[in-house]
């Protein structure tokens, strides 16, 4: 892959090369969701009781045991018996408790699966609305299938991170603190010794979470090469299987899975080596703990049966640590996932409204530009001082070379983007003076990319107009001449989009996004090679209709066929993004200049 | 015990390392098994399953696969060796409690298998929603341009939300119902320990065990519940799982529709660059209706034959049928006087220049571009084959030049701009045939015309097919087939034509005006 700088500045995998900042990321998912503090309070207390009422049980277990064993004491001492109605107590109690402590650990369950849910759901929500706000220059500079993953993948991560390690750090901790308290009241030296192996444990995480976080990253990086790549391949079948390429692409495809393996199980590994190494220095833990015992219950400080029930309490001890040692894995990929996702919703967005937006209402269409300037890029100016003036009503035709500079235009009259000097007004209002979804409801489209969705034609024509009733789609359908091969299709009007919009052809898509800008009824049209994919014979029909739509409209036309637009009210003839030419169609043909010779050029013969 | 403990944690970093690696090699393995599929693919393949679907199949699917796998390995190593460790020694101990522990296992069995039960159905619609979102976001992804004209952002983020609303409704059903396992497990757990307890206590009355024994038999009991919790910690992601190797297995089991041919035919000399179609009839898998009848027509060495008619005239489909991208369903292709379905597939690529209708680059670099039909393509080779499709003036215009960044679909090149890398791509391949489908609409008039001038000075040996809407771009053409729905409506010269072919007097009059006309 090239790493060379792309147009905007960066390229589009730079995200997955970004220096990783965990804290940052932690810090940030912590203020996301500190946003369901109340649930996250009630889930903790249910977390809490859930794991105390465990902690206290194998004691109260042990009273039971004691009974057992005095009552057998006594028996064989012939001073009584078991006390079998005292053990049942007993048991009937600590089992009361443990069904209580379930219920808690599964309505702590449930809460934080809602939260984790309710994160998902709302992460994925802000995206789609984030997608809306991103200026178009941001998808421009890089591939769909990156902020796609950021979608799935990543929020998927993130959620079930959180979903698991927050409640296996609430219960982890509880049950240290706990278990803690316990070993107090046993004995304080022997505690002190135990929590000797606390700093080792530390180091040794410390250690291990700084190696596996970086593999973790690489995982996630090659992830996301590797899916790249995918989108790409697939995409372009067609002409990888024409140029014989599939043995090359098989083998790029192939050296990127293979770092993505090494990475894979290498991030695995280390997540994997803490547990073997935290239940060995447990031990180390327990034998230091065996050998004080042993001396404290020479000297008479303590009973045997304490040393027992502390070496059960060690166990307990070491067992959240390793659990929380296995969280810090967790919350490596969720915050390498979160800082993805957040770092999407971050990006600057372009400003959506406007101070003292003007109305569109009663608006008649009049467009004046007014010594524009703009390059993609400052350093390099496309469109140099245009000044045009177009009456409400006229037809304007923009014609010129590919990569004149033409779409531009449009980009700017739709606030694509914006102007670099100068200004384009309508009705006098500059254009960043409306409120930026307002503007473009005063303009209708139509792009040579025909894009639909996976719906029915209906459903796709109506995108123009939500609130237009059947009789009003079909009626623009038969506008554009598209009713007829709606009709063909096996279920008319109903005939559901597939997911590739294949099951129709290029040409028959232009007709149903025409149709759709038809039931739009705009004051302003906009025809980017509108009809560049239909048949002539369709076009002429089509062009009728337009006609009849453009009456009393501004209408801007982009067209390779310079016959559809002989009839233009005003022609500006684009050359290396500025106006060379302007004036109608008989005049422009009389200046012989550029726009003749391209004319001319039509039927010219190939010599 | 310090040695013991060292092996021990020797022997598990061993486990977790082989497991490791395991599970990566079986995640690379399927990637690239999985990809080398689709790349075999025909067309028809990759319509049936969609590739939104799959890509989805080839990265998701296989990550979900990949994770069982690394927890299987890690844990079924384990498990059953503390749980037959744990039977022995009961046996060995006292026998007469073993009810319990039967028991025990029997309750966590029922419990995985009613929650199975009740996630399964939903787990299988939760890959099905996940692909709805998909689909949403990369419609909303593609349609930005689209979506902002008509303002339909608002809508758009309905159509999402209810995507997004519907899987998280599914998610949470099926996260919730996992939520039950883990303390269900526990509350088992603990009440088998009171069992016994409550039971040993009657037994050590009796004097049939001790109080120790009873304490060991707790221990052990635990050791094998645990064993049994670890595998069906396993099955909560098995069945997501299970969706996701049965979709990846659906991939894995299509047989690609088209094949090489065992024992492929060599060119006959004296057809080279000639394509015939004989009486070649075509219609799509599963499809009543014949996108194409009966074509026939020869396209001799250095001419060029083109292709007009409306929309949907099944002209794409019939030069698709020459690379094979498709195969005939009647009737035969021939390409230097071999059958298609008789020729080594790759070097009848090989001998094509094809150009499709949509411009599709990949990264890397203009360059890596222009190579990409010939890897050992000169610097000079480029230029050349760049300056004859006319896209030199503005590759030489960008900072980098040949060097200047492609993206990822070659979203930072204009649609003009794209094509024509995508033409000139062809030409530096320097086939024996050239096919444009529809190549040229993305052109203005006039490098349309500077394109194909310079084209037929510098590849007077090259067969040329052209798909065309516009008459200008045929009107030179040796010969000019014109479709209707399907069927050869007229075969003949731009002069021919006019005088004999109504559907192509029809296009005429659309395109020219009389003067034009008459001017021909």
């Amino acid at each position: 892959m090239s790493n060379k700088r792309g147009p905007m500045g960066h390229g589009g995998r730079m995200s997955g090369e970004k220096a990783k900042d965990f804290k940052g990321a932690m810090k940030k998912i912590i203020k996301y969701i500190s946003r369901y503090k109340f649930r996250l309070i009630l889930m903790l207390i249910f977390a809490v009781a859930g794991t105390v009422f465990n902690i206290v049980g194998p004691k109260i277990l042990g009273k039971a045991t004691t009974e057992l064993f005095n009552g057998l004491v006594a028996k064989i001492s012939g001073t009584g018996g078991i006390d079998f109605g005292r053990i049942g107590e007993i048991l009937a109690f600590l089992m009361c408790l443990y069904a209580v402590s379930a219920v808690c650990s599964f309505v702590q369950g449930m809460i934080m699966t809602g939260i984790s849910n309710d994160v998902g759901y709302s992460l994925r929500k802000e995206i789609s609305g984030k997608m809306n706000r991103l200026p178009l220059k941001y998808y421009e500079s890089r591939p769909y299938g990156e902020i796609l993953s950021r979608i799935t993948n990543d929020i998927d991560t993130l959620q079930m991170g959180l979903n698991q390690s927050i409640t296996q750090l609430i219960t982890s901790v509880t049950m240290l603190i706990g278990v803690f308290v316990m070993m107090l009241s046993i004995n304080v030296w022997m505690t002190v010794v135990a929590l000797l192996i606390l700093p080792v444990s530390m180091l040794i995480i410390g250690k291990v979470m700084k190696r596996s976080q970086k593999y973790f990253q690489a995982q996630q990086r090659y992830l996301g090469e590797v899916n790249g790549q995918v989108e790409e391949i697939y995409s372009g079948h067609n002409v990888v299987k024409v140029f014989n390429k599939e043995k090359d692409v098989t083998e790029t495809f192939e050296q990127t899975n293979q770092k993505l393996y090494e990475s894979a199980w290498r991030s695995q590994f280390f997540s994997g080596m803490m547990m073997p190494i935290m239940q060995f220095v447990g031990n180390i833990g327990y034998v230091m703990v065996a050998l004080l015992g042993g001396f404290l219950s020479i000297k008479g400080i303590i009973e045997v049966g304490d040393i027992q029930s502390f070496f059960q309490y060690i166990r307990n001890f070491t067992q959240p640590i390793q659990q929380i040692a296995q969280v810090s894995n967790m919350l490596q990929s969720s915050a390498a996932a979160s800082e993805r996702v957040f770092e999407f919703l971050e990006e600057e967005e372009e400003d959506q409204l406007a101070e003292h937006p003007v109305s569109i209402q009663g608006l008649e269409g009049n467009v004046e530009f007014d010594h524009v300037s703009f390059g993609y890029d400052p350093d390099q100016i496309i469109i140099h001082d245009f000044s045009a003036k177009v009456r409400s009503g006229q037809k304007i035709a923009i014609v010129g070379p590919t990569g004149a500079g033409k779409t531009t235009m449009v980009k700017l009259l739709m606030r694509f983007y914006d102007v670099n000097s100068g200004s384009i007004r309508v009705d006098g209002h500059d254009l960043r003076e409306f409120n930026r979804s307002e503007l473009r409801e005063m303009f209708g489209m139509v792009l040579q990319d025909t894009w639909l969705y996976n719906g029915t034609i209906m459903e796709n024509i109506r995108y123009g107009r939500l609130d237009a009733t059947d009789e009003e789609v079909i009626a623009a359908a038969k506008a554009a001449h598209a009713h007829r091969f709606i009709m063909t299709q096996p279920e008319g009007y109903n005939t559901v989009l597939n997911e590739e919009t294949s099951n129709i052809s290029q040409g028959q898509k232009q007709l149903l996004t025409i149709a759709r800008a038809i039931l739009a009824d705009n004051r302003i049209l906009i025809l980017d090679e509108a009809t560049s994919s239909v048949d002539t014979r369709t076009e002429v029909q089509i062009q009728k209709a337009m006609d009849n739509l453009m009456k009393g409209r501004t209408s801007f036309v982009i067209a390779h066929r310079l016959s559809t637009i002989r009839d233009s009210d005003l022609i500006l003839v684009m050359k290396d993004g500025d106006i060379i030419e302007q004036g109608n169609h008989e005049e422009l043909l009389a200046k012989k200049g550029f726009y003749a010779n391209l004319y001319n050029s039509q039927f010219e013969k190939v010599s | 015990m310090l040695g013991m403990a060292l092996v021990i944690m020797i022997a598990s970093i061993t486990v977790t390392f082989l497991s490791a690696k395991v599970a990566a090699t079986l995640g690379r393995n399927l990637r690239d098994q999985i990809f080398g599929k689709v790349i075999s693919f025909s067309s028809g393949e990759m319509d049936k399953f969609s590739t939104a679907s799959l890509i989805t199949r080839s990265t998701n699917d296989i990550q979900q696969v990949q994770m069982l796998f690394a927890m299987i390995f890690r844990i079924v190593l384990y498990a059953p060796i503390l749980g037959i460790g744990g039977v022995i020694k009961v046996l060995e101990t006292e026998a007469s409690m073993t009810w319990i522990l039967a028991l025990a296992v029997g309750l966590i069995l029922l419990l995985v298998l009613v929650l199975m039960a009740v996630a399964m159905p939903k787990f299988k619609k939760l890959q099905t929603m996940i692909d709805r979102l998909n689909l949403v976001s990369r419609e909303i992804l593609t349609g930005i341009p689209v979506i902002r004209a008509f303002s339909r952002e608002k809508h758009e983020e309905e159509r999402f939300e209810e995507a997004n609303r519907r899987l998280t409704r599914t998610n949470l059903f099926v996260n919730r119902t996992m939520t039950f396992m883990m303390p269900a497990m526990m509350l088992i757990m603990n009440g088998i320990t009171v069992l016994i307890v409550y039971n040993g206590s009657y037994a050590i009355d009796d004097g049939k065990i001790q109080v120790g024994s009873m304490m060991a038999f707790i221990q052990y009991a635990m050791q094998i519940i645990m064993s049994f919790l670890m595998i069906t910690m396993i099955s909560i992601m098995l069945p997501r799982a299970s969706v996701s190797a049965k979709r990846i297995n659906e991939v894995l089991e299509t047989e690609p529709q088209i094949h090489n041919p065992k024992e492929p035919e060599q060119a006959q000399k004296g057809h080279e660059g000639e394509v015939v179609f004989d009486h070649v009839s075509f219609a799509y898998p599963g499809a009543e209706e014949n996108v194409l009848t009966d074509i026939s027509f020869t396209a001799k060495k250095g001419e060029t034959v083109a292709f007009i008619g409306s929309t949907g005239s099944g002209k794409s489909t019939l030069v698709n049928l020459i690379p094979r991208l498709f195969d005939v369903t009647e009737g035969r292709v021939l390409v230097d006087g071999v059958d298609v379905r008789s020729m080594d597939i790759h070097d009848l690529r090989s001998k094509l220049g094809y150009v499709p209708q949509k411009g599709v680059l990949f990264s890397g670099t203009i360059a890596s571009n222009l190579r990409y039909g010939k890897d050992d393509a000169t610097q000079e080779e480029i230029e050349d084959a760049a300056r004859i499709a006319q896209a030199a003036d503005f590759i030489e215009e960008k900072e980098e030049k040949y060097e200047s960044p492609i993206a990822q679909g070659g979203t930072n090149v204009s649609g003009g701009q794209k094509q024509r890398l995508s033409i000139a791509r062809a030409i530096a391949k320097k086939p024996e045939i050239f096919i444009f489908d529809d190549s040229f609409s993305a052109l203005d008039f006039k490098t349309d015309l500077t394109l194909r001038q310079t084209l037929k000075k510098e590849t007077k040996d090259a067969t040329t097919l052209i798909v065309a809407q516009r008459i200008s771009t045929i009107i030179h053409a040796d010969k000019i087939l014109v479709l209707d729905e399907g069927r050869v409506a007229g075969m003949g010269t731009h002069g021919e034509l006019l005088k004999s072919c109504e559907v192509y007097q029809q296009i005429a009059r659309s395109q020219l005006s009389e003067e034009e006309l008459a001017h021909e």
